[in-house]
C-alpha cells in the first residue's frame, strides 16, 4: 500500500467502516442527485422541441390546410355528365412527385350547378370509378357503390362520397382542396347540403355574395 | 501457436469469446434436440438475410416520392443482379413472416410459454408485431399503385379513431396528403426504427432463452408448477443434458440452410415483387390489394357491416394483442402437452382455418365488381336462342346497364350479386321488377338508370333464365287466392270447368 502514490483527492472517509462511509458520503450522494436532476431538466428542455418537430404534421390548424384550385373551363364539363378532372394538390410539396396530383369527379347538374366528388371511397379511400350507363360510382376494393349524386347506394361505406366545396368564377370551376379525404379529414365542410337542382338565378345570387377572384392553382406555384 | 497467442491477447482484452463459447455449449435436455425446435433460429437467420439484402438495396434505392418507383425499376433492369437482391429481400420477408408464425404456433402448442418463460413469450409477441410492421412498411417502400392506395387505406382506418382521427392521419402521412413526406417517414420506420427495435428485442429474447434454457419436450401429465419446475428442469438437464452446440444445433443449422436455399430458389425462379403501376393517383384504373400477409384483413374489411366497422377495426386488434400478451399470465402453470389442451388445439385450428379462408377470398375478391365484365363478357349464345325480340333487347339492356359487373351468367361476370342463370326460378316477375327498380340487400336501386321500356325488356329477358328448364318461381299467396276464389263457385253447375280454366290461365 505504502508504495503506491497517494491520490490527492482521496477522502478521509476511505478508511472508515462501511457504516462510517454511509454516514460520511451524504454530500456526494446529494451532488449526484443534483446532477441527475440537472440532466432531467436538460433532457426535458431538449425533448420538447424534438417532440414538437415529430408531432408537427398533427399540429397544423385546420384552417391552414387547403386552397381554391382551378379545375379549368366550365365548358369542359357538359351539363348532365360526370367527368374525371385532374389537379395538382395545393398541399403538394417539392418532393411529392406525381403523388402530388389528384383526381376528382365533376358532375355538372345544370348550367350553374356542379357537384365535385373526391375519388376516394368513403370506406377505405380506394379510387371509385364512374359508370355512366348504370349511373353508379363503383369502388374496386370492397365493392362500395354510390348513386350519381354521391349518396351511398350499397356496400361497406357508411356514408356518401366526399364532396369538395365548389365555386364558379366566370367561366372557371374552382374547388377547395386540401386534405386527403377521409372520414375525419373531409374534403368539404359538413354543413354543405347535397346540391339539388335549383334555378340558375338563385345560384348566381348566392355565388355573387362570396365572389373571390383571388383563386390560384397551388400554394407553392404561386 | 502464434494463433493461440493472438487469441489470448484479444480475449484477455475483449473477454467475450469465452462466455459466448460457454453459452453455445450450454447443456440442454436431450429431448428438445428435435426438428420441432428449429424455427426460432431460422427466423433469426432470415432476419440477418433481410438486414444484409436491405443494406445492399439501400445503396441504390432512392426514398423520395419523385424517384422511388423509378429507382426500383432501375434496380430491376439496369443494375447487375439488382432484380435478384430485390427478389431475395421480398421472398425473405414472406418466409420470415411464415417462419415466425410457425415458431409462435409451435411454442403455443408445446406450452413453452408457461413459467418461467412468460416474458420470453411476451417479447416474442412484440417481435411478431415488429415483423408485421416491417412487412407493411416494406410494402410502402415499393411505392407503386398498391403502396399508394394501401397508405390511403391506412389513413382511412386511422381517421376512424374518435377525436384524434384527423391528427393521426396527418401524423401517419407526415402532411395532409400522401406524398414525399409519407414515404420518408415509412422509410425511417423501415430502415432505422423497427430494425433497431427488432435487433434489441431478438437480443433480449435470446438472452432469456439462455437464462431459462430451451423448454423441455412436453409430456402429458407432467405439470408445470412454479414451486418445482425450475428444479425439475435442472435435474433433467443434469441427467440427460447435451451440449447445445453441436449436439442440438446441427438440426438448426441444416434447417436454416434449407430455408435460405428455399428463399434463393424462390427469388431465382419467381423473381422480385413488382413494382406495380406507377404511384400516380390520377390513374384510377387500378384494383389495389395488399401483400399476401395482409390479404385476410383486406377480406375481413369487405364483410363487416358498416355500423360495426369502426368498433371492430379499433377494438379487435387491441383485444387480440392484449390476449396474446396476457396468455402466459393467465395460463402460466399446468399441462403443457397439446393432447391435454383441447382448447389450445381448437383455437389454433379455428384461427388457422379462418385466416386461410379470408386469405383465399382476398386472392380473388368476390365482393368486388368486375369493372369490365359488362363490355368484356358477352351474354352466352345459348341464352339468346328461341328468345323474342323483346327478350333479346332485354339482354342488351343487361349488358349496357353494367349488370354483369356484379352478376355472372354461365360463370362469367362479377360475383358481388347472385348468378342470374336461374333467377326466374327463384323470383317472380313482380319480385324482379321491384328488386331492379328499388334495389335492396346490397343492390343499388336502378329506378333512375332505367326507363320503363328498358325495365320491361330487361325483366322479360330475366324471366327466360330458368337454369336447366326449372319451374318458374310463383307467388304462393296469389296462387292460394286464386284457388280460394275458384273453389267457391257462385254457380255450382259451372264450378268444374271454371276451375280447370283458371288453373291454365297465365
Amino acid at each position: 500500500m505504502s508504495e503506491l502514490l497517494k491520490y490527492p483527492g482521496e477522502s478521509k472517509a476511505d478508511s472508515l467502516s462501511p457504516e462510517g462511509k454511509a454516514a460520511a458520503h451524504t454530500r456526494r450522494v446529494f451532488l449526484f442527485k443534483l446532477a441527475v436532476g440537472l440532466n432531467a431538466l436538460v433532457g426535458a428542455v431538449l425533448a420538447v422541441p424534438l417532440a414538437g418537430y415529430l408531432l408537427g404534421p398533427a399540429a397544423r390548424k385546420r384552417s391552414n390546410i387547403g386552397a381554391w384550385v382551378n379545375l379549368g373551363s366550365l365548358s369542359d364539363f357538359p351539363v348532365g355528365q360526370t367527368r374525371l378532372a385532374d389537379f395538382l394538390s395545393p398541399m403538394a410539396a417539392f418532393n411529392d412527385g406525381e403523388t402530388g396530383k389528384t383526381s376528382c369527379w365533376v358532375r355538372r347538374v345544370s348550367e350553374q350547378t356542379v357537384q365535385v366528388f373526391a375519388i376516394n371511397c368513403a370506406h377505405l379511400g380506394c379510387p371509385v370509378r364512374w359508370f355512366a350507363e348504370s349511373k353508379l360510382f363503383l369502388c374496386p376494393c370492397h365493392g362500395g357503390a354510390y348513386y350519381e349524386d354521391g349518396s351511398r347506394a350499397s356496400g361497406p361505406p357508411e356514408r356518401g362520397l366526399f364532396e369538395y366545396k365548389t365555386r364558379i368564377a366566370g367561366d372557371h370551376l374552382l374547388i377547395h382542396a386540401g386534405n386527403l379525404p377521409t372520414l375525419s379529414t373531409e374534403a368539404s365542410c359538413k354543413e354543405k347540403p347535397m346540391v339539388q337542382i335549383q334555378p340558375a338565378k338563385q345560384i348566381e345570387a348566392a355565388r355573387a355574395v362570396s365572389a373571390d377572384p383571388a383563386a390560384r392553382s397551388t400554394t407553392w406555384q404561386g | 501457436m502464434a494463433g493461440l497467442k493472438i487469441y489470448n491477447w484479444i480475449e484477455h482484452r475483449l473477454g467475450l469469446i469465452q462466455p459466448l463459447k460457454e453459452a453455445a455449449e450450454h447443456p440442454t435436455p436431450s429431448n428438445n434436440a428435435s426438428w420441432w425446435y428449429v424455427f426460432g433460429s431460422a427466423a433469426t437467420v432470415l432476419l440477418m438475410l433481410q438486414i444484409v439484402t436491405g443494406i445492399l438495396l439501400a445503396l441504390v434505392y432512392s426514398p423520395s416520392a419523385n424517384e422511388a418507383w423509378t429507382s426500383l425499376n432501375f434496380l430491376n433492369h439496369n443494375i447487375a443482379l439488382g432484380w435478384y437482391l430485390r427478389a431475395l429481400h421480398g421472398w425473405g420477408s414472406d418466409f420470415m413472416i411464415a417462419i415466425v408464425l410457425i415458431h409462435l404456433v409451435q411454442v403455443f402448442l408445446f406450452g413453452s410459454f408457461k413459467f418461467p418463460r412468460e416474458l420470453t413469450w411476451m417479447v416474442g409477441v412484440v417481435l411478431l408485431l415488429l415483423t408485421l410492421g416491417m412487412a407493411f412498411t416494406g410494402q410502402v417502400m415499393r411505392f407503386d399503385q398498391d403502396a399508394y392506395w394501401g397508405l390511403g387505406i391506412g389513413a382511412s382506418i386511422s381517421s376512424r379513431v374518435p377525436f384524434v382521427g384527423a391528427k393521426l392521419v396527418h401524423l401517419l402521412l407526415g402532411g395532409s396528403i400522401i406524398g414525399g413526406a409519407t414515404l420518408s417517414r415509412f422509410f425511417t420506420l423501415h430502415v432505422f426504427v423497427i430494425p433497431g427495435l427488432l435487433l434489441a428485442g431478438v437480443a433480449v429474447h435470446v438472452l432469456m432463452v439462455l437464462r431459462h434454457g430451451v423448454s423441455d419436450w412436453p409430456m402429458p401429465g407432467r405439470l408445470v408448477r412454479k414451486s418445482t419446475y425450475e428444479r425439475e428442469y435442472h435435474e433433467l438437464t443434469q441427467r440427460t443434458g447435451l451440449p447445445f452446440v453441436p449436439d442440438a444445433a446441427w438440426k438448426d443449422a441444416i434447417f436454416a440452410a434449407a430455408i435460405l436455399f428455399s428463399v434463393m430458389a424462390c427469388a431465382f425462379f419467381f423473381g422480385p415483387f413488382g413494382p406495380g403501376g406507377q404511384p400516380d393517383p390520377t390513374i384510377i384504373q387500378t384494383a389495389p390489394h395488399p401483400d399476401f400477409a395482409f390479404l385476410w384483413i383486406y377480406a375481413v374489411l369487405a364483410f363487416l357491416p358498416p355500423s360495426l366497422e369502426t368498433p371492430v377495426l379499433l377494438v379487435a386488434p387491441v383485444i387480440a394483442i392484449a390476449g396474446m400478451l396476457l396468455l402466459p399470465l393467465l395460463a402460466g402453470e399446468g399441462e403443457r402437452h397439446w393432447a391435454r389442451r383441447p382448447v389450445a388445439v381448437l383455437s389454433v385450428s379455428v384461427i388457422a382455418v379462418t385466416l386461410g379462408i379470408f386469405t383465399r377470398l382476398g386472392t380473388y375478391t368476390p365482393w368486388s365488381p368486375v369493372m369490365d365484365a359488362w363490355s368484356g363478357d358477352a351474354v352466352p349464345v345459348k341464352y339468346m336462342h328461341n328468345r323474342t325480340p323483346l327478350e333479346r333487347e332485354g339482354a342488351m339492356v343487361l349488358q349496357d346497364k353494367q349488370c354483369r359487373d356484379c352478376h355472372s351468367l354461365d360463370g362469367a361476370g362479377g360475383l358481388r350479386g347472385p348468378a342470374l342463370d336461374s333467377v326466374a326460378a327463384r323470383m317472380t316477375e313482380d319480385q324482379i321488377v321491384r328488386q331492379v327498380l328499388q334495389g335492396g340487400g346490397n343492390m343499388p336501386a336502378y329506378g333512375n338508370a332505367l326507363n320503363p321500356a328498358e325495365t320491361k325488356a330487361l325483366v322479360s329477358f330475366l324471366m327466360t333464365l330458368r337454369g336447366n328448364a326449372l319451374e318458374p318461381a310463383m307467388d304462393a299467396s296469389r296462387e292460394l287466392l286464386r284457388q280460394s276464389r275458384t273453389a267457391t263457385p257462385v254457380n255450382p253447375d259451372a264450378a268444374v270447368p271454371g276451375t280447370a280454366k283458371a288453373g291454365e290461365q297465365k
